[in-house]
Order: C-alpha cells, then sequence, then structure tokens
C-alpha cells in the first residue's frame, strides 16, 4: 500500500518570459508523490502558482525543471488518463449539455448512440439527466460544474485534476457540490489532485494537503487531514486543523512582506 | 398585442420614410424638372413593373439577377478564402506574423483603385472564356461574369471576412481549447470542433459586413468595360440618356436588396447563435 505511487512529481518547476525578457519564477522545486485513490488538496494564496502546477501535471503547460513521471511515463503533453475540471466557463456553449458531456467519447471516434448513452448515464450521476437538452446557459452555476464535472469522468480518467472548480459558487452551492464530489469519488474511486485557496475546502475533501508558499510557489508543509468522512465541521480536529494551515499561510504572507517590501503579488 | 400598439410601432418605423418621400414629393413638382428630380409617382410606376424592357437593356429584374450573380461569384471566393486563412492566422501566431504585414498592406487601398490594373490583367475576359464556351445560353450567362468584376467584389469582401475570422478566433476563450485538448482532441478536433463554431458568431458577422461591401463595389465593378447589364450598368447607362427616373429605380433596387442580404443574415444571427448573446 505504500509504494503505489501512481503521480511522481520531482524538482518541479515554471519559470515565465515576460514580455520585457524578464524571467518570474511561478513554481519552485516541488516534489510530490500521489497514491492511487488519494485525494490531494493544494492550498496557497491566490497567484502562488498552484494552478501552473496542476497545468503542468495535465500536460498543457511546458515544464521548465524537474518532470512529471504517471505511472512510469513523463508526462509532455494531455493524455486521456488524465482528466481535468476548470474554474468555470469550460463548456462549449453552442452545445447541448449532453454534447458537452459526451465530447471526451467523440473525440476517441466513439459512435454517437454509445457516447449518448454513457454520457447519460453520467448526467443521471448527477441528478442531470432532465437538462440533457438544454445549453448551458440555461443553467445555474453549480449545475454547470457537475456538467463540467462528469463531463471529466465521462472520458473515464484515472486522475482527476480539479483546478478551483468550485471557487465562482455561491457558499451554500459549494458545500452541495463537495459533498457530490466525495460521493461520485467513493463510488468511482478516482485518484483526485485539487487545488483550491478555501482552506475549509481542503479539510473538508482532501485527505491530504499541501500547502504552498507564495510565488515562487513551492511546497512548505504537507499535512495528514486524518478523519473519518463525512466530516463535521463542528469537530474540534477541523477547528484545530483549520488553524493550524491558517497559521502557516500566515506566517508565509508576514515573511513574503518583510521580504518584498508588499504582500500583493504584481500581476503578471 | 392590441391593435393600437401594433399600430402605434408601424407608425414608429413609417413616419421617417413616409416625410422622406412626402419632401421628395413636394421638391419634385416644386423643380418640376424630371432629369433633376423625376417624382414619386414615375419611380414607383416603374418599380411596379420590374419585368418589363427599360432603355433596351432588358427588364429590371434580369439587371438585379445578373447583379446578383456577379456579387454572389466574387464574395463566395472571397468567403472560401478568407474564412480558412483567418482561422489559421488566428490561431497560429506565427502564420499571423509572417502574412498580416503583407495583408495590412493592401487593406486600404480602395477596391475601385484597383480598377486600372485588374482591366491591364484580365481585359474583358469572362468565365466563358475560362471555360471556352462560345456559343449559346451558357454563354451569354458566363460571358455577364467578367474576370475583372469578380475580383474587384472579391477584394471588396474579402477583408471584413478575413479580419473577423481573425477577431473571432483570437477571441475564443483558453478554458475551452484547454478543455479540449485534455478530453483527447486531435489538432484537427480543435479546429472543426472547438475554433470554428466558436468563432462562427464573429465570422458570420464578418460575412454580413463583406456582402455589405460586395454590393457596394457592384456599380464599380459594373462600369468597366465589357459590360452590357447589371444595375450598376444600367444606371450609369441611364445616366448618358439622363434618364433620371431610371437611375433612382436602379439605386432603390441595390438599397433593397441589399438590406434583403443583410437581413438574411441577421435571421441567422438571432436564430443560431442565441448562445453569444446569452452566454457572458
Amino acid at each position: 500500500m505504500t509504494n503505489d505511487y501512481i503521480l511522481h512529481l520531482e524538482g518541479v518547476g515554471k519559470t515565465f518570459q515576460t514580455k520585457n525578457g524578464k524571467s518570474i519564477k511561478a513554481v519552485q522545486q516541488v516534489d510530490l508523490d500521489v497514491r492511487e485513490n488519494d485525494f490531494v488538496c493544494i492550498v496557497g494564496p491566490s497567484g502562488c502558482g498552484k494552478s501552473t502546477l496542476l497545468r503542468m501535471v495535465s500536460g498543457l503547460e511546458p515544464i521548465t525543471f524537474g518532470q512529471v513521471v504517471y505511472h512510469g511515463q513523463e508526462i509532455t503533453r494531455p493524455r486521456k488518463e488524465i482528466g481535468m475540471v476548470f474554474q468555470e466557463y469550460s463548456l462549449l456553449p453552442w452545445r447541448t449539455v449532453i454534447d458537452n458531456v459526451a465530447l471526451g467519447p467523440e473525440f476517441a471516434g466513439i459512435s454517437k448512440r454509445e457516447r449518448e448513452t454513457r454520457a447519460m448515464n453520467y448526467l443521471r450521476l448527477v441528478g442531470m439527466e432532465a437538462f440533457a437538452r438544454a445549453h448551458p446557459h440555461e443553467l445555474s452555476g453549480g449545475m454547470r460544474q457537475r456538467v463540467a464535472i462528469v463531463r471529466a469522468l465521462a472520458n473515464d480518467p484515472d486522475l482527476l485534476l480539479m483546478d478551483e472548480p468550485f471557487g465562482a459558487l455561491d457558499a451554500h452551492t459549494r458545500i452541495l457540490l463537495q459533498k457530490e464530489l466525495l460521493r461520485i469519488w467513493e463510488q468511482h474511486r478516482k485518484t483526485v489532485l485539487f487545488v483550491t485557496h478555501g482552506v475549509d475546502e481542503a479539510i473538508y475533501l482532501a485527505d491530504r494537503i499541501v500547502v504552498m508558499s507564495a510565488r515562487p510557489g513551492r511546497i512548505i508543509e504537507t499535512i495528514l487531514v486524518e478523519m473519518d468522512r463525512p466530516r463535521e465541521r463542528s469537530h474540534p480536529r477541523y477547528g484545530h486543523l483549520a488553524e493550524q494551515i491558517l497559521a502557516i499561510l500566515e506566517k508565509e504572507a508576514a515573511q513574503n512582506f518583510s521580504k518584498n517590501g508588499n504582500i500583493l503579488e504584481e500581476p503578471f | 398585442m392590441a391593435l393600437k400598439t401594433i399600430l402605434t410601432r408601424i407608425g414608429t418605423y413609417l413616419l421617417v420614410p413616409l416625410l422622406f418621400l412626402l419632401l421628395w414629393g413636394l421638391a419634385a413638382s416644386h423643380l418640376n424638372n424630371e432629369v433633376i428630380l423625376p417624382g414619386v409617382g414615375q419611380v414607383t410606376a416603374l418599380l411596379l413593373r420590374p419585368t418589363e424592357n427599360l432603355i433596351s437593356m432588358g427588364s429590371l429584374a434580369v439587371n438585379v439577377a445578373v447583379s446578383l450573380a456577379r456579387v454572389l461569384a466574387g464574395y463566395l471566393l472571397a468567403v472560401a478564402l478568407a474564412v480558412p486563412l483567418g482561422v489559421i492566422m488566428g490561431y497560429y501566431g506565427t502564420v499571423f506574423r509572417f502574412l498580416n504585414g503583407f495583408l495590412a498592406l493592401f487593406r486600404p487601398i480602395p477596391p475601385l483603385a484597383w480598377v486600372p490594373l485588374v482591366l491591364a490583367w484580365f481585359g474583358v475576359a469572362s468565365l466563358a472564356t475560362l471555360f471556352d464556351v462560345q456559343r449559346g445560353t451558357a454563354y451569354l450567362y458566363l460571358n455577364n461574369l467578367k474576370f475583372s468584376m469578380i475580383f474587384i467584389i472579391f477584394i471588396g469582401a474579402f477583408y471584413p471576412v478575413l479580419t473577423s475570422a481573425i477577431h473571432g478566433v483570437n477571441g475564443v476563450r483558453r478554458t475551452l481549447l484547454d478543455s479540449a485538448r485534455v478530453l483527447g482532441a486531435s489538432e484537427g478536433d480543435i479546429f472543426r470542433k472547438i475554433l470554428l463554431p466558436a468563432s462562427f458568431p464573429a465570422i458570420v458577422n464578418g460575412m454580413r459586413i463583406g456582402l455589405g461591401v460586395a454590393w457596394m463595389c457592384l456599380v464599380s465593378a459594373e462600369m468597366l468595360p465589357g459590360s452590357l447589364s447589371g444595375v450598376g450598368y444600367l444606371i450609369t447607362h441611364a445616366y448618358t440618356l439622363a434618364r433620371t427616373d431610371i437611375v433612382i429605380v436602379g439605386m432603390v433596387s441595390i438599397g433593397v436588396v441589399g438590406a434583403l442580404l443583410d437581413l438574411f443574415f441577421r435571421v441567422i444571427e438571432e436564430r443560431k447563435f442565441a448562445w453569444t448573446r446569452l452566454t457572458r
């Protein structure tokens, strides 16, 4: 059980070139191992490069230093086994819900009938079957993200990357979707790498929380949650963990402040 | 809707045109010179008989049809070239940098400025020359489609379509492309299933503007030598005969056909692209 890592990040770093020739370090020296069926959350201040890290794992973003190894193979471009859910607006607005969910199988060349059956099954999983023929603009934000999640699942990935998927939702919808995501995860047993800036969200969802520093983002602490699911937000350990993580982030922000003179990241 | 609101609405649409006709009528009867300004009735009478032979040039309907065929030939050629080129230029930065400087050089040249060069190149050659048709009905049709005219109309329509295709592709959200790639889209899938549909509203808008410009290039194209038909030619020919009423009839039909073509595109936009308005 201890050595079955499916994802292995070694010394992963990313440097961007700005237009005036300066180079900006976004991610620095990240080492991370993810086991099969793990639910790992990455938290960190906004702009710390956690999304960039996720994009490197997905194969969308070229890696400057180090390597990402998935099942013994180095990641250089997107692959079917690694799915990704984005923050918002990732559904094709001109397609119906079912045609959006069937997109992955469509790219794989699966017949229309079969991919529609598959898409319908996944829509049923999140109670969205009645909206199969609706367009994304007819749905609420929460419904759209449900569709985005099952679209990724319909491609049957082993590893699911989630880039602040609930970041744009209101608090109530977010909590509902967190519950639903855990239910799906327990049913389908995927490995999940989930990026968020919400400490509460990370504690509610993750087996393991990786805390990242401000830019250049590196891992400053890894915390095991070790609580049974479904987790109660009123549980003492819940509050204790939140306090611990917030303290780490606060310390990091203070250090960053004394180092750079401000805590606002410069935009790039 | 209540009858009163319907009447008010129709009234709002018609008020300004009716005032315009009234002013025209007053001015015409005041001037009393049909070479400078023929009366409303005289022009309307001609418009109501579109199949009647005018100044031995054939009927208005036939001339409009000839013009429409010319515009469509040049326009379709422009669309067929500008859409793929624009999509590729919008997607591949290198291709854009490679071609844009060159294309931008020709963009400001008014289509009419091409006339002397185009005449030197093509003269009175037409599609009939291309297909080597010498006689018969096919000759009559094809000989009306001169290369020179098609070229002028092509130039007019090309740039609006190209520009809007480039902008359409540039405006495609990165998340859409990323999520398609993660789902296993090939480069061909990206073009056919993401870029084209996503930029389609912008492309259709460009096609609409392009058709407007193509239609506007018509008169200059039909003033080229070798032209013996078409609304543009009808207007210039009627002018030399001091038949101002026919000049106005030609202008009105250009306006009406142009407006109808525009309406056609607007209906498509309304029907097909409701999602662009609703997706914000």
